[in-house]
């Protein structure tokens, strides 16, 4: 039984300001349970969680694993390589097969967008999403904007600038739309190339000037930047990338006032970021990291653990 | 004794047949009275003086009959796919929509270009009230590079050619293509695409493919292509036929080429006309078609060009694809909804006669397209082959992929509630009439 509006985590569109809040709410209590000598509770106890990773992934898939087991769920482990999808079985009976085995929740990671929103349709399980091609990666938005919650108690005007590659990315667009839900200002900058379009709709602002955005934000959060979009005609290289685009502590030393420096992970260290930016006293990548445990159990406990109080 | 004319499996002969009390409509004839129709042996007489005795009678108060329509796109999948469709179950499709002729696209497995492959699938077709005009493949194999042997299938009766499923994307080949089918008084049928600029994509490029984290399908890549195709049209004089038309500035620049007098036609399919890429938000393939939906304005535009006449045909895109393939992630699945047997009850749901009239509307359906092929155009008079569409315009009725006699469900208007059905044909000496039973 779930205490969100919503059987399911599929992205933040339909999450409201109340509910991304009771969800960060959530996740603060959970991380005084990280803190403790024991780090665990009988939460989800009985509670079978299948993580369903049919792209690779390690940070989200540990992290979702250590939430899971921190809230004593019984939790399966599933990559595609190896697995029937090799032997030409379909997304759908892989997922029916599994889920007659009597699973509770999927936690689901897939390259195409909205393969959970179909397997939503299909199956009775509470889906997680844990980012559908570049569409949305809803609980790496909840931790960024835990993150930023923590270090400025609050969403509400905050000035948040995406660098980097939106255009392909899993993670701008659940930041796009939760930090808009929660009353942030959105800019994205990036090459022109990598800007997706009509994103405007969604009522951010737009620059291709780094030192331009970096003037006028609060926060930054950087998006890795893939070698294959330069093959591909993006932008001219990674060299010209790193000279406009790429996060240095000098571009940074021109900002009004310090910026806290976000990134998702996997950086590319010396491209879209400088090793000394990234692991500056202006970074809180790790404390994003950390952050995802507490929101993936934030989540897990709101969707599948959390007994609606009587009425 | 009571003849059954509701078998689509074995469709009755039309030997002694009155067709009573319908409103029958021929605007080229400048007909549009309430008058009976005996059909005789597959010939028609308009207003029979007397009601032959041993005549079959089927009472028609409240439908429409016009001349046959005609579906200048659709896929028959047969040979090769035939778990989508085969070419018995689309003529049966078409039949249960009201057409009696379909245009059938050559992007079969193997594909339909050389005159072996075009007449196994005529003969086929011939058993069937439903005219099948074959779209040979302009390049062989499809593959964009060498002409089909565009004379030899002139000669079996193939009037257009085209690589359908995707362009003809060698510009030099293109206009070889145009130019030798203009020779033999064919032309080619553009699916109008940059395939640079579309490939990879899912949906129309957008905010709903922002949205929705999609891949988009640029509109300028359509559009660029038909212009691609007007400049050759006017260079070398040949005609050419835009398939599918689906974008705004498409519609804008066929409506100049027409105004500069260039031989260019083109088509539009229901999908264009009455959905858009809002559609995709529940990542639901049966939304997924090629071209994509797109936006409002684009729908506009391609609404305003059927009604002016720059879109000569409305035509289907009838794209089976079985439950298999489509039940699948939405950038995996491929392209193509089915539209036969929605195609008629949209138009009466949608067009006429709010905006446009039924006149009007047939030049789109019945006498547009075969004009286009170049295929006899049905009359309704006497002595014609009775070659007729009834349709009940006030029959309201639930899409219901389930009972579609396509062998594929792939519909975008599933569920929707239409006003305005095909009751039945009369084709080629046959009649399949629903609830067909003579009184």
């Amino acid at each position: 039984m779930s205490l969100l509006a919503h059987k399911h985590m599929l992205g933040l569109v339909d999450y409201s300001e109340q509910e991304i809040t009771m969800i960060l709410d959530t996740a603060m209590r959970m991380k005084d349970i990280l803190d403790r000598p024991v780090k665990k509770v009988p939460t989800l106890r009985g509670v079978t969680v299948v993580n369903l990773f049919f792209e690779a992934s390690t940070r989200t898939r540990i992290s979702f694993e250590l939430a899971e087991k921190r809230l004593s769920a019984d939790t399966l482990n599933f990559s595609a390589s190896g697995s029937s999808l090799s032997k030409g079985e379909t997304l759908l009976d892989t997922a029916l097969n599994i889920e007659a085995m009597k699973i509770d929740v999927v936690v689901m990671r897939h390259k195409s967008p909205g393969s959970p929103h179909f397997l939503a349709r299909h199956l009775d399980s509470v889906i997680v999403n844990a980012g559908d091609g570049t569409h949305e990666h809803p609980t790496q938005a909840l931790l960024d904007m835990l993150t930023l919650r923590e270090k400025f108690g609050t969403l509400k005007g905050l000035r948040v600038c995406l660098v980097g590659d939106i255009s392909h990315s899993r993670v701008a667009l659940s930041n796009i739309i939760g930090l808009k839900t929660m009353g942030a200002n959105v800019t994205l900058c990036a090459p022109a190339t990598l800007i997706p379009r009509d994103v405007q709709k969604f009522g951010v602002d737009i620059t291709h000037n780094l030192d331009e955005a970096i003037q006028n934000c609060d926060a930054l959060n950087i998006l890795r930047i893939q070698l294959e979009r330069q093959t591909a005609g993006l932008f001219p290289s990674l060299r010209e990338y790193q000279k406009y685009f790429g996060l240095t502590r000098e571009r940074l030393a021109k900002a009004s006032s310090p910026l806290t420096i976000l990134h998702p992970g996997p950086m590319n260290r010396g491209v879209e970021i400088t090793s000394d930016v990234a692991d500056s006293e202006h970074s809180v990548i790790l404390q994003q990291v950390t952050n995802g445990v507490a929101v993936r159990m934030a989540v897990l406990y709101l969707l599948a653990g959390a007994q609606p109080q009587p009425a | 004794m009571q003849r059954n004319y509701s078998n689509f499996e074995d469709p009755a002969r039309a030997r002694n047949l009155i067709l009573e009390g319908a409103r029958v409509v021929d605007p080229r004839l400048k007909l549009d009275a309430a008058v009976n129709l005996h059909v005789h042996d597959g010939i028609l007489t308009v207003a029979p003086a007397d009601v032959p005795a041993d005549a079959d009678v089927i009472d028609l108060r409240g439908h429409i009959i016009t001349p046959g329509w005609f579906d200048l796109h659709v896929h028959l999948r047969e040979p090769g796919r035939e778990v989508a469709e085969t070419v018995e179950s689309g003529c049966q499709a078409a039949m249960n929509g009201g057409f009696t002729g379909v245009a059938c696209m050559p992007n079969t497995d193997p594909p339909l270009d050389d005159v072996g492959r075009v007449q196994w699938v005529m003969e086929k077709a011939a058993k069937w009230p439903v005219d099948v005009s074959v779209i040979a493949a302009a390049t062989r194999e499809r593959a964009g590079k060498e002409l089909v042997d565009m004379s030899e299938l002139v000669e079996v009766g193939v009037r257009g050619f085209s690589d359908d499923g995707a362009p003809i994307r060698n510009t030099a080949v293109l206009r070889h293509a145009m130019e030798y089918a203009n020779m033999l008084g064919a032309r080619v049928f553009q699916h109008a695409d940059d395939p640079d600029l579309s490939s990879g994509g899912a949906m129309n490029e957008g905010e709903w493919s922002t949205r929705l984290g999609l891949p988009g399908i640029p509109s300028v890549g359509e559009t660029a292509d038909v212009l691609r195709c007007i400049l050759l049209a006017e260079y070398t004089g040949a005609a050419v036929h835009i398939c599918h038309v689906s974008t705004k500035d498409s519609v804008q620049w066929i409506r100049w080429a027409k105004e500069h007098k260039l031989p260019v036609t083109a088509e539009v399919c229901p999908h264009h006309l009455f959905q858009t890429e809002e559609s995709c938000k529940d990542f639901d393939t049966d939304y997924k078609m090629s071209p994509p939906l797109r936006t409002e304005a684009d729908r506009m535009a391609c609404l305003a060009g059927l009604v002016d006449g720059t879109l000569d045909a409305y035509c289907t895109d009838h794209a089976p694809h079985s439950w298999e393939v489509k039940m699948q992630e939405f950038d995996v699945a491929p392209f193509g909804v089915v539209g036969l047997e929605t195609a008629l009850g949209l138009a009466f749901t949608h067009l006429v006669p709010n905006v446009m009239d039924l006149a009007a509307l047939l030049e789109r359906t019945v006498y547009g397209p075969r004009e286009i092929l170049q295929q006899p155009i049905p009359q309704i008079a006497n002595g014609a082959p009775a070659n007729l569409t009834i349709i009940d315009p006030k029959a309201v009725w639930t899409v219901d992929p389930a009972k579609f006699r396509s062998r594929s469900r792939n519909s975008s208007f599933k569920g929707m509630t239409l006003k305005g059905s095909a009751r039945g044909i009369v084709n080629r000496g046959f009649a399949v009439i629903k609830n067909g039973r003579s009184a």
